[in-house]
Order: C-alpha cells, then structure tokens, then sequence
C-alpha cells in the first residue's frame, strides 16, 4: 500500500507543481518507486516542469474513462528509477474527475507504488478536493505573504473536515509546511511575513523552507526538477525536506541573511 | 460513495449524537443492597428519576458474580419505573448478561478512578447552560456556534474564522478572526483571549471591527463587555496585560 500524499495550497502560483516535482523526484531517487500524479485537469504543467510533455499519449481521465489502462498512461522519468507521471488532461475540465473513477486509479496506484503524489490544483473546488480525498500526508505550500498564509489556512480546514481521514473517522491526515519562495533579505526589511509568523497563525510541523531561487525558474524552463540542480540553493533545500519526510534530523538552511565578506560590504550588494 | 438517491424521499435518517445520560455507578455487589439503595433515591426525587435513562457503570463490581443477576436487577429498576439504557464497563461476561437483559454495552470504562468513590449517580444532568470545548485551532473559514452556552476554545482562531456563543467565549490562545459573544441577546457575556488580534468583536450585537481597536489592546491579553451599550475591550485584570 503506498502512501498517498496531496501537495497543496489554495492559492496560485505558490510551488505547488515544483514541490510535486521535485518531491516525487527526491523521494525516487532514495529508491521509493514514486508516482506523481497532476490533478490539475485542464491547466496540464506537471509534464512540462518534469520534461516530459512531448512523450503524453494517454492521460489520467483517459485512465478513468477507461480509455487507457494505467499502465499504457504513466510515463517513466528518464533521469531516476522508479519514477513515473501521470498527466492531466489539458481538453477538459474538472468534471471529468469522477469520485468512482479517481478512486480507482489511486487504488491501482498504490498497489504498485510506494508514494502517490498528488498535485494538487489552486483552490478549493472540485480538482483540488479530488486531490486531497485520498491523502495520508499533506504538504501545504505557502508564500510568505498574508493571502498564501490565509488559503493555506482555509485548505487545513478543508482537509480536516472533507478528506477521507476525516469521513471515516481515521487518524487525520498529517499535515506538514513547506515554505517557498522564501527571502530572509525582505523578510529583515518588514517585506515579508517570517517563519514564525507563519509557523504561529498555521501551528502545523515545518517540512522546510525554500529559498526564492532564480534556479526554480531555470530548472521549470528546462524541464528538470530542480531538486536535481544539486549545485542551487533551491535544490538543496528541497532535498532537505525529502529527507526531513523520510523521518531524517536536518537542521533549516537559507532562513537567515548570508553574511556578505569584506569586498561585499565595501561595495554593497 | 455514491450520492444518496434524491428521487426518493428518506424516511429516516441515521445520525451520531452526544448525549448526556445519567451514569449509575454500581458499587456493591449485593442486589439487596442496590435494592434499597435505589428505593431511597426514588424516595427523595421521584419526579426527578421517573423514566429517567440511566446507564449501568459495573466497573467497581465488575469482578463479582453481580453479572448473574443483571437480568434481574434491571427488571428491578424499570419496576421503579426508570430507564436502564445500558452498561458501562465489565468484561464477555457481563456483556452476555446485558444482551440476555435486553440493554446495550457502551464502550469504554469509567473515567472516575474506582478510588474516588462518588456516593450517588449522577444526581442530575447538569444545570445551567453547556459548554462546547474546543481544542483544535479553529481555521479560515471554519465556523463554530456554541448553541445555548459558553464557547471554550483551547487553541488559536485564525485570520477568517469565525466563533460564535450565546454565551461568553474564552480563547486560551490567539484570536485573529472574528468573535461574536451573546449572539441571542445576552448582554452579560464576555469574549477572552489570551493573545487580541480580532478582525471583528461583538457581544449582543453591538460590535467593532479592528480598524476602531486600541494599538495598546493589541497582542494583550483581553476581556470585551459591554457597559452600558458600550463595549470596551480591557487588559484582563488577573494578568495586567502581558
């Protein structure tokens, strides 16, 4: 049985899909043969951050509606064993995620896996709470900013009440924070909310902190997960918290302001 | 997970509610004894206990023979016309003794240490007014009514929630969202909280959002009532502020 895990936010253009990526990509890459799944039916990306667009022949609601088999719609990464993506349809809509047919993929899915990661789309309406029914773990992207703190708030909420945890009255779902886009420069100045202010409104355990990286952007342009990028600082934060979810002690890195030497502080920044 | 039918009309509906029943603690195992020990009770309040359901805590006697004259005692009890609904507590064999006595098993012992010998059943359901206690943090868009009491929060209320109570609303940690307090008129009630960040205040009606707060209020510890038609947000006296 894998363990099925919802990487969601609410709100837009967070991280989600780079998390899902670079997540599945981690998780694979210490020997879990992992499977990503995007859920955003209609706004396909997960294929492109992960470099496989041009290799789509059958997607997730061809699987539902039974037009492909499971098996003939994974496409296996080419850089990491173990590591497949199942990709949304971009001709349709939400709609086309049936309760009955989602919940038989995920089934079939976790009999072959040992992690699902279900990237979820923004919001709240139906592809976002298809995404989140089946999870045993969320990971919960926010921006260090009040409306990404607020959704992320909201989508906790959702999760408490309308995930399959929470119907059948099952142990909650664990929820785990993953900051992204985080800049300790505007974070000093009074720019952007810290880590603890965001730790104190949501009050759930912290996965990692991703720096704001000119490195995401890169990667996602070439179609790399950035977590492969080990020489960025992107990179190494997100193999951090792969670890950190696996249960490994790593203490937090690119929270505070590096310290800029002698030459720096003669010419500024 | 298919969706109920919605061209047939339901003709019932199943449902999980708390209740409060009214716990009779078994502490001797003599069935004379529980005899008259209930023939008194009945004495003293027979309005009160007539038709009363009552559950059978058998925890203190569970390990005597008591079990073999359940059947009878229960008999006994609706004699007295009250309601024995179930048993608490006991093992496989008080359990076939329930079954046999036509009552229910509910699970899980008493929470009262056998030590702390409680001298009666539960004398009433309790007075006044109940409360509704919360321990998780109450999150953006999450709505919680306590109906008819206080509303006790032991977390945070986030930015977009919002909690309501006829009665007062005491938050053990921060409130970020919305408080409404005496929701049905009561102007008596209070909100407290240990840490004021509110994006709205009322009690009885007459509110205030944040734009009209005190600076000072903020992050303190506060009390918010109403005297005289006006409501005052104030440090709590027992802890100065913070």
């Amino acid at each position: 049985m894998a363990k099925t895990v919802v990487v969601t936010s609410g709100k837009g253009g967070v991280g989600k899909t780079t998390t899902s990526a670079a997540l599945a990509t981690g998780l694979a890459r210490q020997g879990h043969r992992t499977a990503v799944v995007d859920f955003d039916v209609g706004l396909r990306n997960l294929d492109l951050v992960m470099g496989c667009e041009r290799r789509v022949v059958y997607d997730f609601v061809n699987v539902i509606n039974g037009d492909a088999t499971l098996n003939q719609a994974l496409i296996r990464d080419k850089r990491v064993e173990g590591l497949y993506v199942l990709a949304a349809s971009q001709t349709r809509d939400k709609d086309a995620l049936t309760q009955d047919g989602v919940e038989r993929v995920m089934t079939e899915l976790s009999e072959q896996f040992d992690y699902v990661i279900c990237d979820s789309p923004a919001g709240i309406e139906r592809g976002a709470l298809m995404a989140m029914y089946h999870a045993d773990d969320a990971i919960v992207v926010t921006n260090p900013e009040v409306s990404s703190v607020r959704d992320s708030d909201r989508v906790l909420g959702i999760l408490a009440s309308k995930s399959r945890r929470a119907e059948q009255g099952d142990e909650p779902v664990r929820e785990h924070l993953l900051l992204t886009r985080y800049s300790p420069e505007r974070v000093n100045k009074g720019e952007m909310l810290s880590l603890e202010d965001v730790g104190e409104i949501l009050a759930i355990d912290l996965l990692g902190v991703i720096p704001e990286s000119q490195a995401v952007l890169n990667a996602s342009n070439a179609g790399v997960p950035v977590i492969l990028e080990s020489e960025s600082d992107a990179g190494q934060a997100y193999d951090d918290a792969v670890a950190r979810f696996l249960g490994e002690q790593r203490p937090l890195r690119f929270t505070d302001v590096p310290r800029k030497g002698f030459f720096g502080r003669l010419f500024g920044s | 997970m298919t969706r109920q039918s919605e061209t047939t009309e339901a003709a019932l509906e199943i449902k999980g509610r708390m209740m409060t029943l009214t716990v009779m603690r078994l502490l001797s195992p003599s069935v004379d004894a529980l005899g008259r020990a209930v023939e008194s009770r009945m004495q003293e309040a027979p309005e009160f206990f007539r038709q009363l359901p009552v559950i059978l805590d058998v925890e203190a006697v569970a390990e005597s023979d008591l079990h073999l004259d359940l059947p009878g005692f229960v008999g006994l009890l609706r004699a007295q016309e009250l309601l024995p609904v179930g048993i608490r507590g006991g093992d496989e064999r008080w359990q076939a003794a329930a079954e046999q006595a036509g009552i229910g098993v509910f699970a899980g012992g008493s929470e009262v240490p056998a030590s702390r010998r409680s001298e009666a059943p539960a004398p009433a359901a309790p007075e006044g007014t109940p409360s509704t206690v919360i321990t998780q943090q109450v999150r953006s868009g999450q709505q919680v009514y306590a109906r008819g009491g206080d509303l006790i929060i032991l977390s945070s209320v986030s930015p977009g929630a919002e909690v309501l109570a006829d009665g007062h609303i005491h938050i053990y940690g921060g409130l970020h969202g919305r408080a409404l307090a005496g929701v049905r008129g009561d102007d008596t009630a209070r909100v407290f909280c240990m840490d004021f960040h509110a994006e709205l205040v009322t009690v009885a009606g007459t509110y205030r959002v944040s734009e009209q707060f005190d600076e000072a209020s903020l992050g303190q510890a506060v009390q918010v009532f109403l005297d005289g038609g006006d409501l005052r947000i104030e440090p709590l006296p027992g802890l100065g502020g913070k």
